[in-house]
């Protein structure tokens, strides 16, 4: 069972459709809202146990961040479950989580009672929970993301995992 | 004994700063006598000693030169906040150095403040190089514009800057025609071209003009028919619809740059504008096609013309195919630095091996520095670089996935490793990656007698390989570790050796709290800074290995700028009153 079955998800690469609207609503950080309680998910569905084909680790291997920044491709396409359009967004052009969560809301529009949590696909085809990994290592490995809707039941440590997480 | 001024005409011709300190050991008044008349200081570490120190040793400074974060920095390792504040400098040097004409600063955090300060403060000044460092915005160039008339040099490499406005540059008054080297090539934000243009044609003798990636194609040949006198030109983004008329002007002004010895930017490249660049490759002696997308067949045609080259800097894309033209073409080469395209992926998509470089070491008689980065290495290729090129002063080599061993047989790498500091006697720089237990640091404490820097990750077995290192490297002054099996043994078995050298780093290794104490209570010579961003660092017991250290010697004492997050060990009045 891959772990995309786990979210029956569709990954579909073209969309066509406008892009969303709506007012910006004041600004909160809705995914850090996510509160606790149960055990943190495994989503990669393998308790850590699969072959990867890298080891990651900060700083390695050592190519300068001034180069990452420059090289690494910019933009990650961004999709929402349900929506009819694709975003894109410049990973590298944020410090770390909190930033780059309040710019995914703003992308699609999204306010208070935010029902989307953040997952990205990593360099070795792994869906993750955004927050997951430390943020260095975050805008390194992922490839694109998807804002999935909340399961009521899930728990998930998103805050506690991203304040973890945090540059 | 011979007059001041004999004596004073003799030190002028000392200018390295080993030779100086030298000389100034001699005897005292060779020691008053140099003292007064050194111009460049160069301050490793900036921590290491106190500006006033420094001040009141030698007055009549023209030209300080300072380095802050370790570095490991560059692969933020560093955490945000460590120090590394060049304010303190700034502040003392402007009020001793009113004729101050260079500054040049590495890794270092610099403020808008001190930009404005040294506008300000230096009537004459002249060189102002900032390298890796951060804290500072456009606006602190707008003030170093505006008010340095003098100024021959600005020179801003690979810097973090906040860019509030690209009309910094526009501040240049119009008077102002000294300009001989502007890199500006790390800024993100667009300048006013004609400000840009009309600041190259006022300035006869700009030798260097690195842009920014927002310098759009159409206007390079603009700038290079200003400045045909340039020697060093970096471009901004190489791409743009094919257009003959401007592809026909590119090419006829590089033509024309008969004094182009220097090429470089080519961010986001058009391929098909790359033979614009043909008629000049004879002529380079540098290249740096490191931020060029662009396959081999076209770095290949490039580098194969390019007969005077002594420096290439590339992306892996240029695979071992051409590497080998690079090896045939490139006879006077001397540095090679190949970087990963896609540094996180562990397949191989491109096809650069070890093989590439084995034909550089052979075909090129004078190479002395590589940085290689590459998937796979052997035992047999190292062996075969170190007897091609017994002359490598520095050689860098990252094998992407961590531990890997030689790929055809499977075992450790220390025989290839130990081969190169063997055969390659004048080595200074070494960088090693692969797998690699204790026995590559017994051939390197062993061999490696002009090794200045080594930089280790993922290696080793026990403390016998940090301490074979730490009391066999006679020159060794800089050495960072990460993720190896190193603990407090060696380093406590070696703590005099510490105070020989500028600094050690050691991160996700084994060293303790109780040792860090320790070491800092009996070497008063030292700074031993941990830094640990755990919260609950300050309950954790003292045989808990520290997330990283960093030690440096230093005559200033403890440093009073730390964050948090930083803990000077082993210098509180307790700790030492507890000493065994």
């Amino acid at each position: 069972m891959s772990t995309e079955d786990q979210f029956g998800l569709e990954i579909t690469e073209l969309r066509l459709g406008l892009p969303g609207g709506g007012e910006r609503n004041v600004k909160k950080r809705v995914f850090l809202d996510i509160l606790g309680g149960g055990d943190e998910v495994d989503l990669c569905g393998n308790g850590g146990g699969k072959n990867r084909n890298m080891e990651v680790a900060v700083g390695w291997p050592p190519v300068c961040s001034y180069r990452k920044r420059t090289i690494i491709k910019m933009y990650v396409k961004v999709s929402m479950d349900g929506a009819p359009f694709l975003r894109k967004i410049d990973i590298n052009g944020f410090k770390g989580y909190s930033d780059f969560v309040m710019a995914l809301e703003k992308l699609f529009g999204l306010g208070d009672e935010c029902e989307y949590i953040p997952i990205y696909e990593d360099n070795n085809g792994d869906w993750m929970l955004v927050g997951f990994v430390p943020w260095e290592i975050f805008t390194e490995t992922c490839k694109r993301l998807r804002m999935k809707k909340k399961v009521l039941d899930g728990g998930l440590q998103t805050k506690n995992l991203m304040r973890k997480n945090e540059n | 004994m011979f007059p001041e001024e004999v004596l004073e005409h003799v030190f002028s011709f000392l200018n390295s700063h080993t030779d100086r300190n030298t000389a100034s050991l001699v005897c005292k008044s060779w020691y008053e006598m140099e003292r007064w008349c050194r111009k460049r200081v160069f301050i490793g570490n900036c921590y290491a000693v106190n500006p006033r120190v420094v001040i009141r040793r030698f007055p009549e400074v023209k030209s300080v030169e300072l380095k802050g974060k370790p570095h490991f920095a560059d692969f933020n390792l560093v955490p945000e906040g460590w120090g590394g504040y060049v304010y303190p400098w700034i502040v003392e040097i402007a009020r001793a150095y009113p004729w101050l004409e260079e500054i040049r600063l590495k890794r270092m955090v610099v403020t808008d403040e001190c930009l404005e300060i040294v506008a300000k403060s230096f009537r004459n000044f002249r060189v102002l190089v900032l390298e890796s460092c951060e804290g500072f915005s456009t606006d602190g160039l707008a003030a170093v514009a505006a008010n340095c008339r003098n100024l021959r040099v600005l020179d801003l490499r690979e810097c973090e800057v906040e860019e509030l406005s690209g009309h910094w540059l526009s501040h240049f008054p119009d008077s102002f025609t000294s300009l001989e080297s502007l890199n500006m090539a790390c800024l993100g934000s667009e300048v006013s071209f004609s400000a840009l243009e009309r600041l190259v044609a006022r300035s006869p003798n700009l030798k260097t003009l690195r842009l920014n990636r927002t310098v759009p194609i159409e206007k390079l040949s603009t700038l290079l028919q200003r400045a045909p006198q340039l020697v060093d030109f970096g471009t901004g983004a190489y791409s743009a619809e094919i257009r003959q008329d401007v592809y026909s002007r590119l090419a006829d002004a590089f033509s024309r740059s008969k004094n182009l010895k220097s090429l470089s930017g080519f961010w986001d490249v058009t391929p098909a504008y790359l033979p614009a660049i043909y008629s000049v490759c004879s002529q380079l002696t540098s290249l740096n096609l490191s931020y060029a997308a662009t396959r081999s067949p076209d770095l290949t045609k490039i580098v194969s013309q390019c007969y005077n080259l002594q420096r290439l800097v590339v992306l892996d894309y240029i695979e071992d195919t051409g590497l080998n033209t690079v090896s045939m073409s490139c006879k006077d080469l001397r540095e090679l630095v190949v970087f990963p395209s896609d540094p996180f992926v562990g397949e191989v998509d491109v096809l650069l091996t070890e093989q590439g470089l084995v034909s550089v070491s052979q075909g090129c008689s004078k190479l002395q520095s590589v940085l290689y980065f590459c998937h796979q290495m052997s035992n047999s290729a190292l062996i075969s670089i170190s007897k091609n090129r017994p002359n490598l002063t520095c050689f860098r080599l990252c094998i992407i996935e961590p531990r890997v061993p030689d790929y055809v047989t499977h075992e450790p790498l220390d025989v290839g490793f130990g081969s190169i500091v063997e055969n390659c006697k004048q080595l200074t720089r070494l960088s090693m990656s692969g797998l690699l237990t204790d026995r590559v640091f017994e051939y390197i404490g062993t061999h490696a007698k002009n090794l200045d820097m080594l930089s280790i990750a993922f290696a080793g077995d026990s403390d016998l390989g940090l301490h074979h290192v730490l009391s066999g490297c006679d020159s060794l002054r800089k050495l960072e570790i990460r993720d190896c099996p190193f603990g407090d043994k060696a380093l406590l078995a070696n703590a005099s050796k510490l105070e020989k050298m500028r600094s050690l780093w050691m991160s996700s290794c084994l060293v303790s709290f109780g040792a860090c104490k320790l070491l800092g209570q009996k070497m008063p010579g030292l700074n031993v800074e941990v830094i640990d961003e755990r919260e609950n660092v300050n309950s954790l017991p003292e045989y808990v290995p520290v997330e990283k250290v960093y030690i440096y010697r230093t005559v200033s004492g403890q440093r009073f700028d730390t964050p948090d997050f930083v803990r000077i060990m082993g210098k509180d009045k307790d700790d030492l009153y507890n000493l065994s």
